[in-house]
């Protein structure tokens, strides 16, 4: 020691000192150092980021989604007071052309006068042809939507007219040219032919026919018209029939005809609907509009489609009403769902083109819009002062009132009328049905089509496919997830495991069109053979296990402890295919030889070829690997210290199984069903592939189902870009999103939990 | 006694361990069960399989012949045929066998597929002279070679036909691969240099540039283009006519006679008088076309080229995307983030991210990628193009995002894994000897744990390779009418619709007019996507498992 000590001290020098100072290793220094703090940044920046990015999807969607549960917004522009107000009479309607830039006012001076809509200057001003000494004494229109108006005049006679506007391009610059054209020819058609004045009118028209009605006092004329053209001469032929109904006892009040031509409603006295069948030429029934003897009506209109009618009365209610099927076959007309305005009488009700909403102005100048299907009151604004005469405008953004010798424009912005809370979730009565229901149908061919999204048959697809998807996967995950981690011998378990994972990793897109493509038809040709296989597995699989025991010992014992499973799959094959064989057999034996009719015609249950079981397997065997290996990992972690004891107090495995490990382990194999659950209720592949999408509400097992997922998958790239149907998609992805981050972050809490446990122990 | 063992038996629990045992065997048939059966029929529909020749004797109907493959057989009971309207009679056996054959000749019969009754099929024959043609259009054709024309005249009849037949088939294809090049690349080509100077030239006019000389030289590169298109659409009428020069008669099972041109034919051979190893041969080659060929007859037919390049074309931009930026995020919280309770739960909410349904993320990308940025990116930089959408449509770029952003969870929560895993000591003794954490990061951490990054982007690319509900909302569709890479500048086209292995199974498999022919084709492009993906998947786990038993070493 001393020697080293002293050979170190005598044969080096003291050792020379490195400068660390040098500007050379200072400069370098700095550089490490801005280096290490850029890193910093660039880490911090960059984590955050994507981080950042990933919340993102929660905010987008609810920004996307926001926007359906805003109420309507309306801005007053500066009244008009054009020039020509001042002669042209008594105002009967306004209505706004598809482009927000030309009115037309018609007045009781038998005028159609157009005016454009910012500045309120006169356009065009067309004199009507009435006959001499003949005056305006009603008005009445065909279909919101349809250009069609009649007047019904002071000699009993009808005029039918129709106002257009031409677009054109002169110069580049875009030029509406209003017109009005008589497509049922000038001359008017006679409806009272005792010359009464016609106090209330009504028209409908189809490609063929116009059916007039018009009401003088009690008394009430219906007149159809057909018309033919022939193909070859191009020559016109119109015939006149009048259709005679019973008549009325009180005054007529308002007249609509249903656009089938199927029904006419008449309202009359203080609150009575008398609705006539025009097929039949009788009287349907008298109802009463009102319960409270002192209110009357006072306005009434027909939404897009004809069928339902609004109704506004004297203490600013109104009511939707429409004919709906009695449980004993009759059609009545039914009050269907009120709102409340205010407390004026109502004066005039409007309907939107498109949608089945409404607006309505009272007596004391407040002005609401409201939509039918969703049951909503969007809002309700007083925008002039004393009566008023109001026109909307096609895509009901645009409203002009008319009040005092003013015109009053207003900005209606009401994007998402359709969707509410009740709309979503609750039964809703739609245009003919006959009770109310939960549906979802968002878009159909026709424009007058009533949008039904309730979210309800398909949250409850959702949740129905995710339970037959459980009640398979459960059982079974759990079942082999305790096995592999506590009964497996560990050879066998290192090769199972990779088995499993690869079923995780399985496309659902393969696993769906395997469920579509080959089991479906293959489980409605093997019926019976797929539900004995349900029974028989759990059975054979017992005798199996019993007769092995009864073996004698030296075979017994050539099998390690933990191979059971190994045992077990000829045994399952065997099953499997016993059962499959025997289908045939058993169909013909307890079936009839054909258990689809079986189940269709004796049970009487619905049975379509892709259903809720065909689901249930492929959805199931989708699951069965995210259950298996939280729960596997949940068991296999449980302290050896627990079941070492167990055992070592006498209890059997099995018993050490049930009553230590899986109490303890419990939370753990918990929080993998829920994760199991969440997994199903998202899935979209297999639903679409595996189900018809039927929307229906059906517990039943044969039945298909549409999900959430499936449907969204379905409908939005046909949904158009900011629509209340896009918006009402993105509200079904953000429910899924919410639901199962819900439950993932539940499982991971208590899986924490279940951690900290098994440390402490 | 015995009544007292099974007693015994059963309370010693042992049926509870028999009966989870077999849970677990039911879960590893069902996996081996499906591979096999994908794999059976996706690997069959190759074979050449023979063609039968039969009469068909419906009851109280009028006998004809049937010729084709037998596809399924199945023993049914009585009943259900009976109740299906069949003639059957009362009396005879429990069961029948229903066969489905594929008769091919859509154009004669209508369908390619039919059921019929194997009692009533008799005089079952396999001659060597049935021939099976693979048509451009109508599907399969089977039946005898009658003669071979050229021009309308009968150059080969009889046994010298068939040869005769062989030589035009092949020169026919080489022919149809010359058109294909001049069609797509070279008018391809012509075309996306029409829609540049098209768009230059709309660009100049919203930057108010447009002058007489702009005008000029793009009407002289138009002019030049336009004289290259008419010289190569000259080329091309020739090659069509060469193309359609041939024909052939071909007689069906019922003596009716058809001419096919040639040019329609992809393939004829006799499966009958071919050789096993023969058959192996064609087999081989027909795998080869499937995973080569563009797909023909709305999918049904032919190759699936398009969707492999698709798929891989995504995936790997997806990679690239998501590989950096989960490696960021999980540097972030395993090194610099401090460890407190917000950490905590954004690791917890990064974790169940993997958990949220993809289709979500179809839905966000559509809505914020596509109509969003996408929207931002066509008014900034694609303004010449509007209202005609470049990047505001869903395309290539928008998918592998959309993956990206779906797959990062998977990638930041592995590479959490590798970094946790990385003992301290070793860290420790790094920033010791004087290195900076950024060097330490660099140099120790990082190259440690990049196996972990290997085995995130390994499994973040399989779950993307699997995933198809969103892409059905950001880019994929049933067929695209060219690849994303091409010979045209920018040469890859981000923007583009691309095909998908997955969506193909989904489109061709369910939304087909003609599923029944389609359904082979699904099984084997069904067994490619497993494929891949289990390899991708047993790759990450030698990887994990390797990088376990390196760090064992390290550990101790």
């Amino acid at each position: 020691m001393n020697d080293l000590a002293n050979s170190t001290m005598t044969t080096t020098s003291p050792p020379k000192r490195i400068d660390f100072n040098t500007p050379e290793l200072q400069r370098k220094r700095r550089i490490r150092a801005l280096k290490d703090r850029l890193t910093r940044w660039y880490v911090l920046v960059g984590g955050l980021a994507v981080l950042g990015a990933i919340t993102l999807i929660f905010f987008f969607l609810a920004y996307v989604v926001a926007p359906l549960f805003q109420g309507a917004s309306l801005t007053r522009e500066d009244a008009l007071t054009p020039a020509w107000i001042q002669d042209a009479g008594k105002p009967l309607m306004i209505s706004l052309e598809e482009q927000n830039q030309v009115a037309m006012r018609v007045s009781d001076k038998g005028q159609a006068l157009f005016f454009d809509i910012t500045t309120g200057a006169e356009l065009k001003r067309v004199d009507l042809p009435l006959p001499a000494g003949a005056s305006v004494a009603s008005i009445g229109e065909d279909q919101p939507g349809s250009p069609l108006v009649v007047l019904g005049l002071s000699n009993g006679q009808s005029l039918v007219f129709r106002h257009t506007y031409k677009v054109s391009y002169p110069d580049g610059k875009k030029t509406i040219s209003p017109a009005i054209e008589y497509p049922y020819g000038e001359t008017p058609i006679v409806l009272d032919d005792a010359g009464r004045p016609l106090e209330h009118v009504a028209l409908t028209a189809t490609d063929s026919t116009l059916v007039l009605a018009g009401s003088a006092g009690s008394f009430l004329n219906v007149l159809s018209l057909s018309r033919e053209e022939n193909m070859m001469t191009g020559e016109v032929t119109s015939e006149q029939q009048r259709i005679e109904l019973p008549q009325m006892t009180e005054p007529v009040k308002a007249i609509f005809i249903d656009p089938r031509q199927q029904w006419l409603y008449v309202i009359n006295g203080r609150a009575l609907a008398d609705v006539f069948s025009l097929r039949d030429k009788n009287l349907n029934g008298r109802y009463k509009l009102l319960e409270d003897g002192n209110a009357e009506i006072t306005a009434s209109t027909q939404l897009v489609g004809g069928i339902s009618l609004i109704v506004g009365n004297s203490k600013g209610g109104l009511a939707q009403w429409f004919m709906a099927r009695d449980p004993d076959g009759e059609q009545r007309l039914k009050q269907i769902r009120t709102f409340q305005m205010g407390t004026s009488p109502i004066v005039e009700i409007s309907a939107e083109e498109r949608r089945k909403g409404f607006t309505a102005l009272d007596a004391s100048g407040q002005f609401g819009v409201f939509h039918s299907t969703a049951h909503r009151t969007l809002l309700v604004d007083p925008v002039v002062d004393g009566l008023g005469v109001y026109g909307l405008s096609p895509r009901a953004n645009r409203v002009i009132v008319e009040a005092g010798g003013k015109l009053q424009p207003l900005l209606l912005d009401n994007p998402h009328p359709e969707v509410s809370w009740s709309a979503l979730w609750s039964k809703v009565w739609y245009e003919n049905y006959d009770e109310p229901k939960y549906v979802w149908q968002s878009t159909a061919a026709n424009t007058d089509f009533e949008p039904k999204m309730s979210l309800a048959p398909l949250t409850f697809g959702t949740l129905k496919a995710a339970f037959y998807a459980m009640l398979l996967a459960a059982p079974l995950a759990v079942a082999a997830a305790i096995y592999t981690a506590y009964f497996m011998a560990p050879s066998l378990r290192r090769k199972v495991k990779p088995v499993i994972e690869l079923m995780e990793a399985m496309p659902t897109v393969i696993l769906g069109f395997f469920a579509g493509l080959f089991l479906a038809p293959y489980v409605e040709g093997h019926l019976p053979g797929i539900f004995s296989l349900l029974m028989l597995l759990p059975i054979g699989i017992l005798v199996a296990g019993f007769v092995f025991s009864r073996l004698p010992e030296s075979i017994r014992l050539r099998v390690p402890d933990g191979w059971e499973s190994a045992i077990l799959i000829p045994v399952i094959l065997f099953v499997g295919w016993l059962s499959l064989y025997m289908s045939p057999y058993l169909e013909t034996w307890f079936f009839g030889g054909d258990m689809r009719m079986w189940i269709s015609h004796d049970l009487g249950i619905t049975y379509d070829q892709r259903n809720a079981l065909v689901v249930g397997l492929a959805m199931g065997f989708a699951v069965i690997p995210n259950i298996y290996s939280i729960a596997e990992d949940a068991v296999f972690s449980v302290p050896r210290g627990l079941t070492l004891g167990s055992l070592a107090l006498g209890a059997t495995p099995w018993q050490t199984m049930t009553r230590v490990v899986i109490l303890t382990a419990s939370p753990g194999i918990f929080s993998a069903l829920m994760i199991g659950m969440g997994r199903a209720v998202g899935e979209t592949m297999i639903v679409l592939m595996a189900t018809g999408n039927t929307p229906v509400m059906e517990m039943n097992l044969f039945e298909g189902l549409r999900t959430l997922a499936a449907n969204v998958a379905v409908e939005m790239p046909e949904s158009e870009v900011g629509g209340s149907h896009y918006r009402v998609l993105f509200l079904s992805a953000l429910v899924l999103l919410l639901f199962t981050f819900i439950m993932n972050t539940l499982a991971e809490l208590i899986r924490q939990r279940l951690r900290k446990k098994y440390s402490s122990l | 006694m015995k009544q007292n063992s099974l007693n015994g038996w059963f309370k010693s629990g042992a049926p509870g361990v028999w009966i989870s045992g077999g849970a677990v065997s039911i879960a590893v048939i069902m996996t081996l069960g499906l591979l096999a059966v994908i794999a059976v029929r996706g690997l069959g529909h190759f074979w050449p399989a023979d063609l039968i020749q039969a009469n068909y004797n419906v009851p109280g109907q009028e006998n004809h012949i049937v010729i084709g493959e037998v596809v399924q057989k199945e023993e049914v009971p009585r009943e259900r045929l009976k109740s299906a309207g069949l003639p059957v009679p009362d009396a005879g056996p429990e069961f029948m066998t229903r066969e489905l054959i594929k008769v091919g000749n859509r154009d004669l019969n209508g369908n390619d597929f039919t059921w019929i009754v194997g009692e009533w099929l008799k005089d079952q024959t396999t001659p060597k002279s049935l021939m099976t043609i693979e048509r451009r259009e109508w599907g399969n054709f089977y039946g005898t070679l009658v003669n071979v024309k050229q021009d309308g005249k009968v150059i080969a009849e009889g046994e010298a036909a068939w040869p005769e037949l062989q030589a035009r088939v092949d020169r026919v294809n080489a022919l149809a691969a010359q058109l294909k090049t001049l069609e797509k690349s070279d008018i391809g080509a012509i075309n996306a240099g029409l829609e540049r100077i098209r768009l230059h030239g709309r660009k100049l006019e919203l930057e108010g540039k447009l002058d007489a000389a702009a005008q000029a030289d793009m009407e002289a590169d138009r002019a030049e283009l336009n004289a290259r298109y008419q010289d190569i659409e000259a080329r091309l009428a020739d090659l069509h006519a060469q193309f359609n020069r041939d024909a052939l008669t071909a007689r069906d099972g019922n003596g009716k006679e058809i001419e096919i041109g040639i040019g329609k034919v992809v393939h004829a051979y006799q499966p009958n008088a071919m050789s096993t190893l023969t058959k192996i041969g064609f087999y081989f080659s027909k795998v080869w076309e499937f995973l080569s060929d563009d797909p023909r007859e709305a999918n049904t037919e032919g190759g699936i080229f398009p969707a492999i390049f698709g798929t891989v074309m995504m995936t790997l931009i997806m990679a690239m995307i998501v590989t950096p930026f989960g490696v960021l995020a999980a540097v972030y919280l395993r090194e610099y983030a401090k460890q407190n309770t917000l950490t905590r739960v954004i690791r917890i909410a990064v974790n169940n991210l993997a958990g949220v349904p993809a289709i979500v993320y179809g839905v966000f990308g559509l809505g914020f990628f596509v109509y969003v940025l996408g929207g931002s990116v066509d008014r900034l930089f694609f303004a010449e193009a509007l209202p005609a959408p470049t990047f505001g449509t869903p395309g290539l770029l928008w998918a592998s995002l959309t993956l990206a952003l779906l797959a990062v969870p998977v990638v930041i929560v592995a590479t959490e894994e590798g970094l946790a895993r990385i003992p301290r000591t070793v860290r420790e003794g790094s920033l010791a000897l004087g290195a900076t954490k950024a060097e330490t990061l660099w140099k120790i951490v990082l190259p440690m744990a990049s196996p972990a990054m290997m085995t995130g982007m390994i499994l973040a690319v399989a779950r993307a390779a699997g995933e198809v509900a969103p892409l059905m909302l950001v880019g994929v569709v049933k067929l695209a009418p060219s690849l994303p890479v091409d010979g045209n500048y920018p040469y890859l086209h981000l923007d583009q619709k691309i095909m998908h292995l997955g969506f193909h199974i989904y489109d061709v498999g369910f939304q087909s007019p003609n599923v029944e022919a389609a359904r082979p084709l699904v099984y084997a492009t069904a067994l490619l996507l497993v494929l891949v993906i289990a390899t991708l998947n047993l790759s990450a786990v030698w990887i994990r498992n390797h990088l376990r038993e390196k760090y064992k070493a390290l550990d101790s």
